[in-house]
């Protein structure tokens, strides 16, 4: 066993020394009867890379790589062209294989990491601090409706229509234990989002309002009127933001006074990885630091007065707090903060800016295009770079179609709301610098051909 | 204005109908270096042994508990900025909260200075 | 002939040192290869980039007249400084890779690089999770066949795939519970934590919504059976019991205990922590269990990471399996593939308490995984839990001369072996010797955990050290411990030879500094 260094000679050498005659007298607390005799029958015995190699490639062969085709999903997950040097970055054995920095002396590295993400972060939100990371953009956004909640002793969250709908699925199911009210519908097909109609729904009972940018639809709208809102009747404005590129183009939440912004940083540094590991980002006003879930990297000075950086104010978590801790969550996701930071610093504030003016033109240009074949109308006003298509057919079973022509489409609202026939002729299309004009007269042509 | 002390290592401060309330000299000390502390709100309605402040030191967060029924009226807003005052000046400067109380009562089963001066010597 | 003296000096001068060569400074404040790096926010600039972007096309914008007109304050590295400032600060880190890891329940083994390479797949890590499913049939045989991997492993009949990391499982088993319970009309107000359980476990469990209660332990550091029957009662949901446990030991009576939680109507949920103690050897479900999360990183090697991802699949008894979390990956009769999700959960998974997650899990945690078992092998596996508590054991054995061993008298541990700090000379703490062995060359124990223990030291060599690795480990630990016990003062500063010294925790927790901020605010705030 090639990750094994213990010889027999060794193994034995070792019982001596215990003073134990066989392996099996170290598993003496192990009832006999729950005891196995051999290895697992049913499972294969071990293998060497070659072998190991040959049945993982077989399995990643048959899948449909994004790279290959005509690409065009997004809702939530964005394809980007990642530097090759943010990969080798991430395959550096002191940050790969390192722990959670809990022993600041010998943790520098990840911590200064850290403390740079958590700048960014903030900076790229508009807020003024943000925390070391979170499982991903669902799981950041529920913690936000808590943090609400803790934070006004209200229980009642109102959801914008356009927040993606497995945010609002997993809101959803950990409400229901949690007993907390959430006021959500599903988006209609229109070219304004759902600002007004939410106004409507802030009462001195809500916690926060949660709103998407851009939203599902790909949709923007100014939130300030919202937030205005909110604060009147001491709720707080919740943003989510599951394209951070779309930030080098539009204005930050924060500028529009979110007190909670929350966000997917997939797209930056990590990759599509069919859904995960991907890193949910977390960032609110200096007034609400520590009703802030998740780890948090802070900047003090050792014995000698040297800058150095540590875990702070863990004593909000649930390795000391149990049963009060302000989540249960106990791990960020430390690779892919660390992946997001490295690419955000090689693209720099220009190269930020430079990127997301990239995909948002080249976007302008695919709807424009799109929404010429006869059948297809583009709903969007504005959008950043992803749009949202209205067929006059059914667009799933297209999509399905399209996908064993080797294009991917986009992402079918009917595939994100299965309940909601209204929503059925809807397809949200998104383009990035990674889409090629060919790419867009493919699936041009190809939709042609569906609608004729 | 007499002086009362809990099993809790509190120390409460009555004069007429208010009690002021903070942590003893012997808690700050075994906690350490105090880092936040958490006040109860102004208008608060505190019932004998409810949670009523958050003390927070490096490694660990500990509740303190109302030692006597009553409504806030009155919280230390210097801790927020200067939470050391518990380590530097525990039973003076670094009090927690002032509240009414609604059962002088209650104190009848405190310890005076010298009972819960024994009580942590026989800890 | 001629002679050529330039050139470089050949001859060794006298071996010149300092009186206290850690007195020497330097220009710069570095030290040979240990070397400070700056904030990016002090080097980088807005208009520096690493990326080189095509042109983009002409268009008018359509981003609803809200430009961002302010500047975003994001400082931007050329690769060649990118790449060094990163590689810089990796040389700050402890990692694996460097040395010997021993830190207790955490499960710091090798990360093969085999389960990197299969990661990076173009078949795996470029495809978005909502291709539609003929498009990703690969990818969702690969998550059913780790499914059943972890099923057979396990000796249970379900797995939810989709918790993010260990504590997110174990939120899914609580709420999988509590759903169970609640079908059955009767949610129940209690969940029964051992004292010495992972500070997670009542976490968690508060959230879903109970009372959390503690049951004692017994004097050989396992659940106290009896003072367990006495508080069953029609009050109470569950236990969570971690096993084998936080102090080490397997709990011999697990069987018991499920049984008696069964008998009572509540459930029983494992912490599965340390499932790489027994994997290959024993099978949870053989145990009585109704759920159990598995940290793939301890026992399956995917990597920590500098904190995450993790990735934490839940395995469940056929009690529970109506309850687990969507979405999840069946295969037909013909060898089809499928997702099950909300629409698709109405006709044979009503009974779901729903998603967890936006989409379907870490599945790049996966592909490693998977790498990791086909790698071992059934009794590859079987020798990983063997080694590791061998490992374990001789780490106990050589050490409890010098280091108090609680309960080492009631036998073997398992794969972690515990020690106090009882003996250590007045003033000195666990803290001080923890810090002592970074001086040595290694990252510290798990250190005051578990709390049943005072000072503990909980210390897991892993399967993937060898016998004279762990050897000059021993050497240096017994040295700090003898240090410890004769009152070394020097411990009390240690570490002494680090990046960086001891930090200041309590500046950093009262004036939290979460951001980097322009200097000239940083005088503003110090006034």
């Amino acid at each position: 066993m090639r990750y094994l260094p213990l010889t027999p000679n060794d193994r034995q050498d070792m019982l001596t020394t215990i003073g134990a005659s066989s392996i099996d007298e170290l598993f003496v607390d192990v009832p006999e009867d729950a005891r196995l005799d051999g290895p697992i029958r049913d499972l294969p015995m071990h293998a060497g890379e070659m072998a190991v190699e040959a049945h993982m490639k077989k399995l990643a062969k048959n899948n449909s790589a994004a790279g290959d085709m005509p690409f065009f999903l997004g809702a939530g997950a964005y394809r980007h062209h990642v530097p090759a040097s943010v990969d080798h970055i991430i395959q550096r054995g002191e940050f790969l294989t390192a722990y959670t920095p809990y022993q600041p002396e010998i943790a520098q590295g990840t911590l200064q990491t850290l403390f740079e993400f958590q700048t960014q972060v903030a900076r790229l939100f508009g807020v003024d601090v943000a925390n070391a990371s979170m499982y991903d953009g669902s799981t950041a956004c529920w913690e936000a409706i808590v943090m609400a909640r803790r934070i006004t002793k209200r229980g009642k969250a109102v959801l914008s229509s356009g927040l993606h709908p497995h945010y609002v699925s997993v809101a959803k199911t950990m409400a229901r234990f949690t007993k907390d009210q959430l006021v959500s519908e599903a988006p209609t097909l229109e070219a304004a989002t759902d600002g007004a109609d939410l106004l409507d729904q802030i009462d001195d009972d809500t916690s926060c309002v949660v709103v998407q940018y851009p939203d599902i639809l790909g949709r923007i709208a100014d939130m300030s009127v919202l937030a205005e809102k909110a604060h009147s009747h001491k709720a707080l404005l919740i943003a989510v933001v599951t394209e951070p590129v779309a930030l080098g183009a539009i204005k930050a939440p924060g500028q529009m006074d979110a007190d909670i912004v929350v966000g997917e940083g997939q797209s930056l540094g990590v990759g599509l990885q069919f859904g995960g590991p991907y890193v949910g980002l977390f960032g609110c006003k200096q007034k609400y630091v520590r009703q802030m879930p998740g780890r948090l990297c802070g900047e003090t000075v050792d014995a000698e007065g040297k800058r150095g950086f540590v875990l702070t104010l863990s004593t909000r978590e649930q390795h000391i707090r149990r049963e009060k801790a302000t989540s249960n969550i106990c791990t960020n996701s430390g690779l892919c903060a660390l992946a997001f930071t490295a690419h955000m610093t090689l693209l720099g504030e220009k190269g930020l800016r430079d990127l997301a003016m990239l995909n948002h033109k080249k976007a302008v240009v695919a709807a424009d295009r799109l929404a010429q074949i006869k059948g297809v109308s583009l709903l969007n006003d504005s959008f950043f770079n992803e749009f949202t298509l209205v067929l006059d057919k059914d667009t799933r079973p297209i999509v399905r179609k399209l996908a064993d022509q080797k294009i991917l489409a986009g992402v079918s609202l009917g595939r994100l709301y299965p309940d909601e026939s209204a929503l059925a002729h809807g397809l949200v299309v998104a383009v990035t610098e990674t889409t090629s004009d060919e790419d867009v007269e493919a699936l041009a042509t190809a939709l042609e051909g569906e609608l004729a | 204005m007499s002086r009362y002390y809990t099993d809790e290592h509190e120390w409460v401060d009555v004069e007429g109908e208010t009690a002021t309330v903070g942590i003893t000299d012997y808690a700050q000390e075994q906690l350490g270096d105090i880092v936040f502390v958490e006040t109860p709100e102004t208008g608060a309605e505190l019932a004998q042994g409810d949670d009523a402040a958050v003390v927070e030191s490096v490694k660990a967060a500990s509740d303190v508990y109302a030692a006597v029924s009553g409504t806030v009226v009155e919280v230390n807003d210097a801790l927020e900025d200067e939470p050391a005052l518990v380590n530097s000046s525990a039973e003076e400067d670094g009090w927690f909260f002032r509240v009414t109380l609604s059962d002088k009562s209650e104190l009848d089963d405190l310890m005076d200075e010298k009972a819960y001066k024994a009580f942590v010597d026989g800890l | 002939m001629s002679m050529l003296t330039e050139g470089r000096p050949t001859k060794q001068e006298e071996n010149i040192i300092a009186p206290d060569s850690g007195a020497l400074k330097t220009h710069t404040g570095n030290r040979a290869l240990m070397v400070d790096e700056p904030l990016i926010f002090e080097t980088g600039s807005p208009d520096r980039s690493g990326v080189d972007l095509p042109a983009a096309p002409s268009a008018e914008s359509r981003l609803g007249g809200l430009d961002r007109d302010e500047p975003i304050g994001i400082p931007g590295l050329s690769e060649a400084e990118a790449v060094r400032h990163y590689t810089r600060l990796s040389r700050q880190n402890y990692a694996i890779d460097v040395g010997l890891f021993p830190l207790g329940s955490c499960t710091m083994k090798h990360n093969p690089r085999l389960n990197e390479k299969m990661a990076r797949l173009k078949g795996f890590s470029d495809i978005h999770p909502l291709q539609p499913v003929d498009s990703v049939q690969g990818a969702l045989e690969t998550i059913y066949q780790l499914a059943e991997w972890l099923k057979t492993l396990t000796g249970m009949p379900a797995v939810a795939m989709s918790p993010k990391a260990g504590a997110h499982g174990e939120l899914c088993g609580i709420l999988a519970i509590r759903s169970a319970l609640e079908a059955r009309g009767d949610a129940r107000e209690v969940i029964l934590v051992p004292e010495s359980a992972h500070g997670t476990n009542p976490a968690t469990a508060a959230f879903a919504g109970y009372k959390v209660e503690d049951i004692p332990a017994n004097a050989s550091g396992r659940v106290d059976l009896d003072a367990l029957k006495a508080r069953l009662g029609p009050d109470v949901a569950g236990v969570m019991i971690t096993n084998p446990n936080t102090c080490g030991l397997f709990e011999p009576d697990m069987k018991a205990i499920s049984d008696a939680v069964h008998e009572a109507g509540g459930l029983v949920y494992c912490d599965g922590a340390n499932f790489n103690a027994i994997v290959g050897r024993v099978r949870p479900g053989d145990l009585g269990i109704d759920a159990m999360h598995i940290n793939l990183h301890k026992t399956f090697s995917t990597p920590h990471g500098g904190g995450g991802p993790g990735s934490g699949p839940v395995v469940f008894s056929e009690a529970l399996e109506p309850f687990a979390p969507l979405p999840f990956v069946e295969k037909t009769e013909e060898g089809h593939f499928h997702l099950v999700e909300e629409e698709t959960a109405e006709d044979h998974h009503e009974s779901s308490f729903g998603r967890m997650v936006a989409f379907h899990g870490q599945m790049g945690m996966f592909t490693r995984a998977l790498t990791y078992m086909l790698s071992h092998g059934s009794d590859g596996l079987k020798q990983v839990s063997e080694d590791a508590v061998l490992n374990a054991n001789y780490v106990l054995r050589s050490m409890e001369d010098v280091l108090e061993a609680p309960f080492a008298k009631s036998g073997p541990c398992m794969h972690e072996a515990l020690f106090s700090d009882n003996g250590f000379a007045n003033g000195l703490t666990t803290l001080d010797l923890a810090k002592g062995l970074i001086d040595e060359g290694y990252h510290p124990m798990t250190m005051y955990f578990p709390l049943v223990v005072h000072g503990a030291m909980l210390v897991e060599p892993t399967e993937t050290e060898s016998k004279a690795a762990i050897d000059q480990f021993i050497g240096a630990l017994r040295s700090v411990a003898e240090r410890a016990k004769a009152g070394d003062e020097l411990l009390k500063s240690a570490p002494h030879f680090a990046p960086r010294r001891r930090l200041d925790e309590t500046q950093a927790a009262r004036k939290p500094i979460l951001v980097w901020q322009e200097p000239e605010e940083y005088a503003e705030a110090a006034e």
